[in-house]
């Protein structure tokens, strides 16, 4: 991983946003990185937008607000088209095209496209397209890779429902396996 | 040292209170400091301690004043309007000598303000809030580890000097995850032949009062008071420095905003600017020496902080208006982004606002 | 020589600062001689209001803590939760509890909290310089109702105890009053009922002591006190408007 990644993870509310952030945070934290996670919160966590800001670095963390990411999950559309601006570079943006019919403008930005949403629906795991596009990002994102993921799940998913750890699991490796 | 867990700041201060030895606390549900109440009522009843409620803030810090009285550590958090509501028990606790730990998450204001971060109520912890002539230590954290190991430290340090201490965070801190170490070591226990424990027909009975009626003792008291302030100012002081040894700008900010002025600070670096800063961890005692020290050799100071202008009045008063101070802040929940912080320490290298 | 009359043990030896003919001597008396017969003494721990009986603390033996106007019950509920074997009690009078304090009445009454409540009703804030109070009778008048209370622009009293006894947390409500050799024995039966229901876990206790204020009234003492049997009790009525452990019996 390049020293430092700067992850936005946007959609609506009751997406699982946060939750895949809180994921990725710690499988960072797993793999001995800094790490920072930092929602948005207020009225918009119910039914608005919702996100929440990544960081996982080799060095100590400044700021662990997310105005400029290196990635963009983008869940819904005025998530896309609020952020995409945003997006440093060089970076990368996945967008649920289920539910976003509008292409990436910019030309300098790696883009990838996956209908995360429908096929939470076709594999009757409908309320996980946040892990599923969780996986794309981890096959995708230099320094990211399927280490760890059982772990970090059982950090994330609540005692009570560890029932779901399989079918996160699940989720996961289908985004990381789907060819565009 | 033990295991790291992701946890958020909220809950960061919940686990250290308790670990701490805090066994009550008394709140209120307000945006964006519940999540301290929520795990508070999850975590007290499994260790014997109290979790209530209580019908407002104003009752809430009244009860802090009952358990505190009785000698026990105790707790109550809010964020800024509800504190508004706790000053008059602040100023109560202060008059008693009792101490306590209240936490302020603070959100945009006046009034009922907004609910984003912010960091307005600066003047109202560190120079009073309630009436009277008092203080309040108020520590001011930058990480959910500290958001966790300054209360600890809050409740040592109440103890210690029998008065409130406050734990000043904001929206930010409050909601953010970040890896966090628990273990904090012992807990000091200190005397306080003060507290109400029932004379058991022992001993004579203990009072405790705020009021005194003959203004000799009253002034008195208030004498002894800022006796022990005195003491808190010489050895309680704590502070961060950050690239300081070379610095020709000082950057001073705390909780949130050190944070974002840090990236700007290390930006300002890349492109061969002289730039530190000191962070104060105690807003109160203001670290007034180490900027008094750096008022010699820097030849600008910038004050990024989210409100119109309070802690900076602080620096002008430290340095004795030695240098320019200038201010770079964002309020009513905005919070400064590293480019415009790096733009006013540009503008203060090139010396051009002064 | 035996001795046939003394002073409470749980009483100092401070002056009293009330003023000629106030019964909160009388109050303080009975409180006291309460903790004394029941032996809890080293084990109280009483809450003094902002009022006229800010300085309750100087008089009792137990310890004592002073409250913000109001707030007395909000405290008490805070050093009983701290130590549940505590008896602790407020003495407030009507100002601090009715009007200020309503919200901490009421709440701790609501949450049941296992406190005893001395409440002085004299229709008057005292301390201030007799002002309109929450309890002053329509047509009194006060320093700020100069004209009598006009129940028009400035509302009615506010009858405590008829108020908890339709709060369900509430455990013990009963008004008395000091005016008279009858009732105040009736007073001391209600003070040390409202301490043992403390002692046997039974919650929120209040007692109304309906009082008097010569000096802020305008009246000799004893006028104040047929005052009380005139125009006090008839608006404010003695009795026990809520025992849940007697209604309980009584099933």
């Amino acid at each position: 991983m390049s020293k430092s990644c700067k992850l936005l993870f946007a959609g609506f509310g009751g997406q699982g946003i946060l939750f895949a952030g809180k994921f990725l945070a710690y499988k960072g934290l797993i793999e001995d990185k800094q790490v920072s996670w930092l929602p948005s919160y207020g009225p918009e966590m119910r039914g608005g937008t919702a996100n929440c800001s990544v960081i996982i670095s080799d060095e100590p963390i400044g700021s662990p607000i997310v105005d400029n990411p290196d990635v963009l999950i983008a869940m819904n559309l005025p998530s896309l088209e609020k952020y995409e601006n945003a997006v440093v570079s060089g970076g990368k943006i996945f967008v649920d095209s289920t539910l976003i019919n509008k292409k990436v403008e910019r030309t300098d930005v790696d883009v990838y496209y996956i209908p995360a949403t429908q096929m939470a629906y076709d594999n009757n795991i409908k309320t996980l397209a946040n892990m599923i596009i969780t996986g794309k990002v981890l096959k995708e994102v230099d320094g990211f890779s399927m280490d760890n993921i059982e772990a970090a799940l059982k950090k994330v998913v609540s005692a009570r429902k560890i029932e779901l750890l399989g079918v996160n699991e699940t989720a996961i490796k289908s985004g990381y396996d789907y060819a565009e | 040292m033990s295991e790291k867990v992701l946890m958020k700041g909220n809950e960061a201060i919940a686990e250290a209170a308790i670990r701490a030895g805090c066994n009550h606390y008394f709140g209120y549900p307000i945006t964006p400091q519940t999540e301290v109440a929520a795990y508070m009522a999850k975590r007290m009843p499994k260790i014997g301690g109290t979790f209530l409620q209580a019908e407002s803030e104003v009752s809430a810090i009244n009860m802090v004043i009952g358990v505190a009285s009785t000698g026990k550590r105790v707790m109550t958090s809010s964020s800024s309007p509800g504190v508004s509501l706790k000053a008059e028990g602040i100023s109560y606790l202060a008059g008693c000598d009792l101490p306590a730990v209240v936490v302020n998450v603070q959100r945009g204001g006046p009034g009922l303000g907004g609910i984003q971060p912010s960091q307005s109520d600066y003047f109202q912890s560190t120079k009073g809030g309630g009436h009277g002539d008092y203080r309040n230590i108020v520590l001011a954290p930058a990480s959910v580890q500290e958001m966790a190991s300054l209360t600890f430290k809050a409740f040592d340090l109440a103890d210690k000097y029998s008065m409130v201490s406050m734990i000043l965070a904001d929206g930010t801190m409050g909601q953010m995850m970040e890896p966090v170490s628990l273990d904090a070591g012992e807990v000091n226990t200190y005397e306080k032949p003060w507290a109400l424990t029932g004379t058991n027909c022992e001993r004579k009975h203990n009072i405790v009062n705020s009021l005194y009626l003959k203004p000799e003792a009253l002034e008195q008291k208030n004498f002894e008071r800022y006796e022990r302030y005195k003491k808190i100012e010489e050895n309680e002081v704590m502070y961060e420095e950050y690239l300081m040894d070379d610095a020709e700008i000082c950057v001073v900010s705390f909780g949130i905003t050190s944070r974002v002025a840090k990236n700007a600070i290390n930006e300002a670096r890349a492109k061969g600017v002289k730039v530190g800063m000191i962070r104060p961890i105690t807003l109160w005692p203001f670290p007034k020496k180490p900027l008094a020290a750096a008022a010699e050799k820097c030849k600008a100071f910038i004050s990024v902080e989210m409100s119109m202008g309070q802690m900076i009045e602080d620096i002008e008063l430290a340095i004795r208006c030695k240098k320019p101070v200038l201010l770079c802040n964002r309020v009513g929940g905005m919070i400064p982004t590293p480019e415009e912080v790096l733009a006013k320490i540009q503008e203060a290298n090139e010396g051009g606002a002064f | 020589m035996s001795v046939v009359f003394e002073k409470p043990k749980s009483l100092t030896n401070a002056v009293l600062h009330y003023c000629p003919g106030c019964t909160h001597g009388i109050i303080h008396r009975l409180v006291a001689e309460v903790i004394d017969e029941l032996g809890i003494e080293g084990k109280t721990i009483g809450v003094a209001p902002v009022g006229c009986a800010v300085m309750a603390y100087d008089y009792f033996t137990c310890d004592f803590v002073q409250a913000a106007h109001g707030r007395a019950p909000a405290v008490a509920t805070g050093v009983k939760r701290s130590d549940p074997s505590k008896i602790v009690f407020t003495y407030q009078g009507d100002g601090d509890l009715a009007a200020i304090g309503t919200a901490e009445t009421v709440h701790s009454a609501a949450r049941r909290e296992n406190i005893t409540v001395i409440f002085v009703n004299n229709a008057i804030y005292g301390m201030t310089g007799g002002q309109m109070a929450p309890t002053t009778l329509p047509g009194q008048v006060t320093q700020t109702s100069p004209y009598g209370r006009d129940v028009e622009t400035v509302g009615y009293p506010v009858k405590v105890c008829e108020l908890l006894s339709n709060v369900d947390g509430a455990a013990y409500v009963e008004r008395v009053a000091v005016n008279s050799v009858k009732n105040i024995k009736n007073a001391k039966k209600a003070i040390k009922k409202a301490f043992q229901n403390q002692l046997d876990g039974k919650g929120f206790s209040l007692v109304e002591v309906v009082s008097t204020c010569p000096t802020n009234w305008g009246m000799t003492p004893e006028k104040a006190l047929q005052w009380v049997e005139e125009k006090m009790i008839p608006y404010y009525p003695l009795g026990v408007y809520k025992d849940i452990y007697a209604e309980e019996e009584a099933k």
